[in-house]
């Protein structure tokens, strides 16, 4: 009984072109082919995205009014914190290609170092994206959701928006933040707003120079659409709740969606980053212990250094669709 | 493969035109100039035109020079490139026509289905 197994390959394929269809070793055209399929989720996310922003193209929030932070500023400036981001996404993309340079001709040390470079500046990168998450969630200036769900930001005479805190009235029965540590039972609330619904309505009582504006967009200057006082006290008359911030559920910045794709889409990417970066670790360690030295080519660097730069490409779309549109 | 030559001035070259095409899209980003910002051709602003199209151009100097498609068979870099960009036309064309469908069925008649959250 004979049985057929070869124990050598031939070292061809069935195209009958060699093991390198495509003169492209399987590893970096499975590499590819997984980012065309990682590619295609992010569009479909993308899509989703666009879907329901042109669904609700007459109240999505302003993005250059909700990403206006900047460190050691307490100035609003928007994009200027994302450009950051996104220069040194494509500085760690060019330190990456400086690896794969080198090693084609075989310099460990300098693979070493500019891979080293690299995983800095993805670091760099998923450290501002988690302080650009935590301004986010903490909020800025705070709105009053109303029994709609719509959201009532508070404007100045300039139609500036101002903090609920410039001018909620000063709280007599505040309440304490219920914890775990001091109650019976181990309940825990949401956070308690540092203002009640009732200063603020008070507080714009006390400020006839204030007014709101809603989700409403003009669309004729694309900007939101600004009550005057009187339309702005019938409506703050359904006032449901305060709102500092974002989360899942609501948020102080306009559309619910808005803050879900935020967190979802830049999570997302986020989350490849971070693999990326520890793809690039484990890659780091193998040059350094010499392996793809014995290995005669330094392919791996090669792949990883795909994947790192698809991380930096789905960036530079997320930049235009979130921050720029 | 081993000892070929460096590709250093072509990366750097890469890099300052990708450094520059972000500062565009950032000053005009921030300074929204009106005539482009406000006015309308095929759908949108030509701002978002602008940035579409200049978003489109990074990815081509990404794909190109960084991720090597520029090295690569020409029928291995077809079956990627051919690939997403049909596939993202078409989903992207028909998510963003039918969202615009939607919102116009919907605004004034079921308000409160779409206006708000």
């Amino acid at each position: 009984m004979e049985v057929t197994v070869p124990n050598q390959t031939t070292g061809t394929t069935w195209t009958g072109g060699g093991d390198k269809p495509f003169n492209a070793s399987y590893g970096k055209m499975m590499m590819w082919f997984f980012l065309i399929s990682d590619a295609l989720t992010f569009a479909g996310f993308l899509g989703a995205y666009g879907l329901m922003r042109f669904k609700h193209l007459e109240s999505w929030p302003i993005a250059d009014e909700v990403f206006t932070h900047v460190p050691f500023t307490h100035q609003s400036l928007p994009m200027i914190y994302v450009a950051f981001m996104t220069f040194v996404l494509i500085f760690s993309s060019v330190t990456m290609v400086f690896a794969v340079d080198a090693g084609h001709q075989m310099k460990k040390k300098k693979v070493a170092f500019y891979m080293v470079l690299t995983i800095i500046g993805g670091i760099i990168f998923l450290g501002s994206q988690a302080w650009e998450w935590k301004n986010f969630i903490q909020g800025d200036k705070g709105a009053i959701v109303l029994n709609s769900g719509e959201i009532a930001q508070f404007v100045n005479k300039e139609g500036k928006q101002v903090s609920l805190a410039s001018f909620a009235s000063v709280a007599h029965n505040q309440r304490a933040q219920h914890t775990r540590s001091n109650g019976i039972w181990f309940k825990k609330e949401a956070t308690v707003p540092s203002v009640t619904l009732q200063q603020v309505l008070d507080g714009f009582k006390n400020h006839p120079e204030l007014s709101v504006r809603t989700q409403r967009i003009d669309k004729a200057t694309k900007s939101k659409v600004i009550l005057s006082r009187s339309d702005a006290t019938k409506l703050l008359a359904s006032s449901k709740q305060v709102v500092i911030g974002a989360n899942l559920k609501v948020n102080e910045y306009g559309k619910t969606l808005f803050g879900d794709f935020f967190f979802f889409i830049t999570g997302f990417h986020g989350f490849h980053v971070f693999s990326g970066i520890l793809i690039n670790i484990i890659i780091l360690f193998n040059v350094l212990v010499g392996t793809y030295e014995k290995r005669g080519h330094y392919e791996m660097v090669e792949k990883s250094g795909l994947y790192w730069h698809f991380v930096d490409l789905v960036w530079i779309f997320v930049f235009t669709f979130f921050y720029l549109f | 493969m081993a000892h070929t030559q460096s590709h250093k001035a072509l990366i750097w070259k890469v890099f300052i035109i990708l450094t520059i095409i972000t500062l565009v899209e950032v000053i005009l980003g921030i300074y929204k100039p009106e005539p482009l910002h406000l006015s309308k051709v095929l759908g949108t602003s030509p701002l978002n035109w602008i940035f579409l199209i200049l978003t489109l151009v990074k990815a081509y100097y990404i794909a190109w020079f960084f991720m090597h498609l520029s090295g690569e068979k020409k029928w291995f870099r077809r079956s990627i490139v051919w690939t997403l960009v049909m596939f993202i036309l078409y989903l992207s064309f028909y998510l963003i026509v039918e969202g615009g469908s939607i919102g116009r069925t919907f605004s004034g008649v079921f308000e409160s289905l779409t206006t708000f959250n």
